[in-house]
């Protein structure tokens, strides 16, 4: 495509003072004509602040704008989202039960509540695309298509589980499903996604091995927090720099642990940093499935067309603790509140039902049958096997007796002296 | 593998509450305090946790000094381990204070404000954290005294970081980063074994005119209980303990490992090996002196601590015992570490440096 000229109106660069200009700014004419929905913009009621806090709410007469009309979306569309956000909620509270039975260890940090930004964005992805995700990344590597047995596997820590147990909770990958992690580490996989994007756009414009669709596309989820990280920020600039395919969703849910967004950020409103360096930045409701379904759309075709990168704001919610040792006292219960009255699969079932895409009884059959799955999958990963207590040495380099040949001539990884720490390396 | 709760095991100090040591003191800054004059309030002592421990002497150094500040994630609510409760809401908002997440920023910050004459007291949550502020801490820290001709220094920053396997902490919340701050020129690195000695050691580390990364082992925060004096106090810098005299083997160890250790040389007092158990606390710059003392006195030396054993600390002060004492030596200097794979998410009890394979080690070694 023809080198897109750098002029203003090509980005929604957002009009300043903030307060200026509601939501009726009309996206580049760049967008194709043929997308029959809304071109991308800022769903922007007039205040302020968009991300709704407690300090918000209690000043804030108006309910976030969410009258507009819902897009369209076929039944099979419809159903196929209910099914997949039933299957993030129903798997991540099995999660917490087995948590408390022991099954499961460590850190496990679940996404309850945020399953419209999971849905939306990877729903719309194909095989080739690229998922980087955080530490709450179970429902993202579902949405993706890892099967439920091998992330329950996983977090059981079983040989049978995506990472062979060797990743855990905070570390879900897939080669087949590219997930590409499953970062402890805030911030860590945003420059591992703009790396795989850059590996796409090679692959496309240079190798010519790319899909009749466009680009492969890479979505990088994370964070408020991490928006004031400098990893960050460096990506930005990159991404935007070489017109990279990449998505960036800021899944604000308002908390960093305990740090409020709003007390730890010099500009709250993380969509505006996506024009600061060059590329469209976008704010969503990311309790709306539809909503943000739509918003993927328009940034992943922006990408598939090698427009380059997009920063999306989902403003989405935790209905649990960051982790399950986080005992949760630092969020006020109207804030809480506030947001499970919008809980998205709720909404979702309501629209299905109103618009008679479905009946009751057939999302009934489908929150049966992710019952099962679920159900399924723990007894999958109850009845698998332990790693061998060898994968400790395994994966540490490329070759699995990487540790070389050791004086007797062995592989000393084999040297049962070497588990017990006393060996030489 | 059950963890002891350690008491006032072995501590041959007398009941003096400052041990006052002219190493790195002398040249405090005068304004800091006269620390020369504060001794024990009181005499009272109480049983705290080390995390309390920690608290303790962050109010008092927060007390002491106008000029000091705490700040990290989540520090304003107390912090994920409790050890920042209370000082927001004693010190107020503009000293104790909440960064957003971005451990190079907070490093960089800390040296800034240590710069300009403050007492930047700065926590990276996690030490699997600190790797973003290395950078800062390595090139800027490390380095600002020498660079500038003393014209500058940031000797007014602690980094205070919980380290440490937990037992359930997985690839990035385990991690014993120690050695590679060990490496740098310009930094000193305490670690302390149970809460008198966080208490002191830190107030000591707050204190002291170099940046110092304090690392707390996670492990014991809530597990090891301890009497604590009241008052304000402090330990002295670059002296290691004798915990435990003996006269077979000498046993070095830091942090949490010592608890291991220490029921490893109770087992082998069961086999008849005297063993002589030695508390490094800080690790640079580390006191040779002692070290070498014991290792004259019993010629054998093991050496154990949770990170792997290539390249961790326990190498340097391998090479350095072996030159110092190569005649005294009977046996190879031993050491019992964490394997050389990143730290693992199952089959953790295999990888530390359990106290069976301590005990196999000095078996061997007192053996050989």
């Amino acid at each position: 495509m023809a080198a897109a000229s750098f002029t203003a109106a090509k980005f929604l660069a957002p009009a300043l003072p903030a307060r200026s200009g509601a939501g009726g700014d009309r996206a580049p004419s760049s967008f194709p004509a043929s997308s029959a929905m809304r071109p991308l913009r800022r769903a922007r009621p007039a205040h302020r602040l968009l991300a709704v806090s407690s300090d918000v709410l209690a000043g804030n007469k108006a309910a976030p704008a969410a009258a507009a009309a819902q897009p369209a979306v076929t039944r099979e569309e419809a159903l196929e989202l209910y099914e997949d956000m039933v299957l993030g909620r129903n798997f991540e509270d099995m999660c917490a039960q087995m948590y408390y039975r022991g099954k499961m260890f460590g850190f496990v940090h679940l996404y309850n509540g945020q399953e419209a930004v999971s849905t939306g964005f990877i729903k719309l992805l194909n095989q080739p695309d690229c998922v980087v995700s955080t530490y709450r990344d179970h429902v993202h590597a579902l949405s993706k298509g890892v099967p439920a047995r091998s992330v329950m596997a996983e977090l059981f820590g079983k040989a049978t589980g995506c990472c062979r147990g060797q990743g855990g909770s905070m570390h879900m990958f897939s080669e087949p499903h590219n997930v590409l992690g499953g970062f402890a580490f805030i911030g860590e996989g945003i420059p591992v996604a703009t790396g795989a994007a850059f590996a796409a756009k090679y692959r496309h414009e240079v190798l010519k091995q790319s899909s009749p669709d466009g680009l492969d596309v890479t979505i990088a989820f994370f964070g408020d927090g991490t928006a004031n990280n400098g990893q960050f920020f460096e990506c930005l600039n990159m991404a935007q720099l070489w017109k990279l395919p990449i998505i960036f969703v800021v899944e604000n849910n308002l908390w960093a642990i305990g740090m409020s967004h709003l007390r730890a950020t010099s500009d709250p409103e993380i969509w505006k940093k996506g024009p600061a360096f060059g590329m469209p930045g976008v704010h969503v409701d990311g309790m709306d499935v539809l909503k943000v379904r739509e918003v993927a759309k328009e940034a992943i075709d922006r990408a598939r067309r090698g427009e380059g990168p997009t920063l999306v704001e989902a403003e989405t919610y935790r209905f649990r603790g960051h982790s399950l040792a986080d005992p949760d006292e630092l969020r006020r219960p109207d804030e809480k509140s506030h947001y499970a009255a919008r809980d998205p699969i709720t909404q979702l079932k309501k629209y299905i039902i109103e618009q008679n895409l479905a009946s009751e009884a057939e999302l009934k059959s489908i929150e049966k049958r992710i019952d099962d799955v679920v159900e399924e999958a723990v007894e999958f990963a109850d009845a698998s096997p332990l790693p061998p207590r060898s994968q400790l040495l395994e994966n540490v380099f490329a070759d699995p007796k990487g540790f070389g040949i050791g004086p007797d001539g062995k592989y000393r990884c084999e040297d049962p002296k070497f588990t017990q720490g006393t060996a030489q390396v | 593998m059950a963890m002891k709760v350690l008491r006032e095991v072995g501590r041959k100090r007398s009941g003096a509450a400052w041990i006052g040591g002219s190493r790195g003191f002398a040249d405090c800054a005068a304004a800091a305090m006269g620390v020369a004059e504060r001794r024990e309030g009181g005499g009272g002592t109480k049983a705290v946790n080390l995390f309390t421990a920690v608290n303790q002497a962050l109010h008092i150094a927060l007390d002491t000094d106008p000029r000091s500040y705490v700040f990290g994630e989540d520090v304003g609510f107390g912090g994920v381990f409790r050890c920042t409760t209370g000082l927001a809401d004693r010190f107020g908002k503009n000293r104790v204070f909440n960064t957003p997440l971005c451990e190079q920023g907070i490093a960089g910050f800390a040296i800034g404000l240590a710069a300009m004459g403050n007492r930047a007291i700065a926590e990276i949550q996690f030490a699997d954290y600190i790797f973003p502020a290395f950078d800062q801490l390595v090139n800027e820290a490390a380095k600002f005294r020498y660079r500038s001709g003393n014209e500058f220094n940031c000797g007014g920053l602690t980094i205070r970081s919980p380290y440490g396997a937990v037992g359930h902490g997985g690839h990035y919340h385990s991690q014993s980063p120690e050695a590679f701050f060990c490496h740098v020129p310009g930094l000193k690195v305490v670690i302390p074994r149970s809460p008198r000695e966080a208490k002191g050691l830190l107030l000591a580390s707050i204190r002291d005119p170099n940046p110092v990364i304090f690392f707390e082992p996670k492990w014991l925060y809530r597990l090891s209980v301890e009497e604590v004096p009241e008052g304000d106090y402090m330990l002295p810098l670059s002296q290691a303990e004798v915990i435990r005299k003996g006269s077979d083997i000498t046993l070095i160890g830091w942090g949490a490992q010592l608890a291991v250790l220490e029921q490893a040389c109770e087992d082998a007092a069961k086999d008849g090996i005297s063993c002589e158990l030695i508390d490094l606390r800080t690790l640079i710059p580390w006191d040779k002196e002692t070290v070498e003392a014991s290792v004259s006195k019993t010629g054998k030396l093991l050496i154990s601590h949770e990170a792997p054993i290539t390249g961790g600390f326990g190498a340097e002060i391998a090479a350095s015992i072996a030159e110092r004492c190569f005649l005294r030596l009977e046996a190879p200097v031993a050491r019992v570490c964490g394997l050389d794979t990143p730290f693992p998410l199952v089959y953790e009890p295999f990888y530390m440096p359990t106290k069976n394979k301590i005990l196999d080690a000095i078996k061997a070694t007192v053996n050989y």
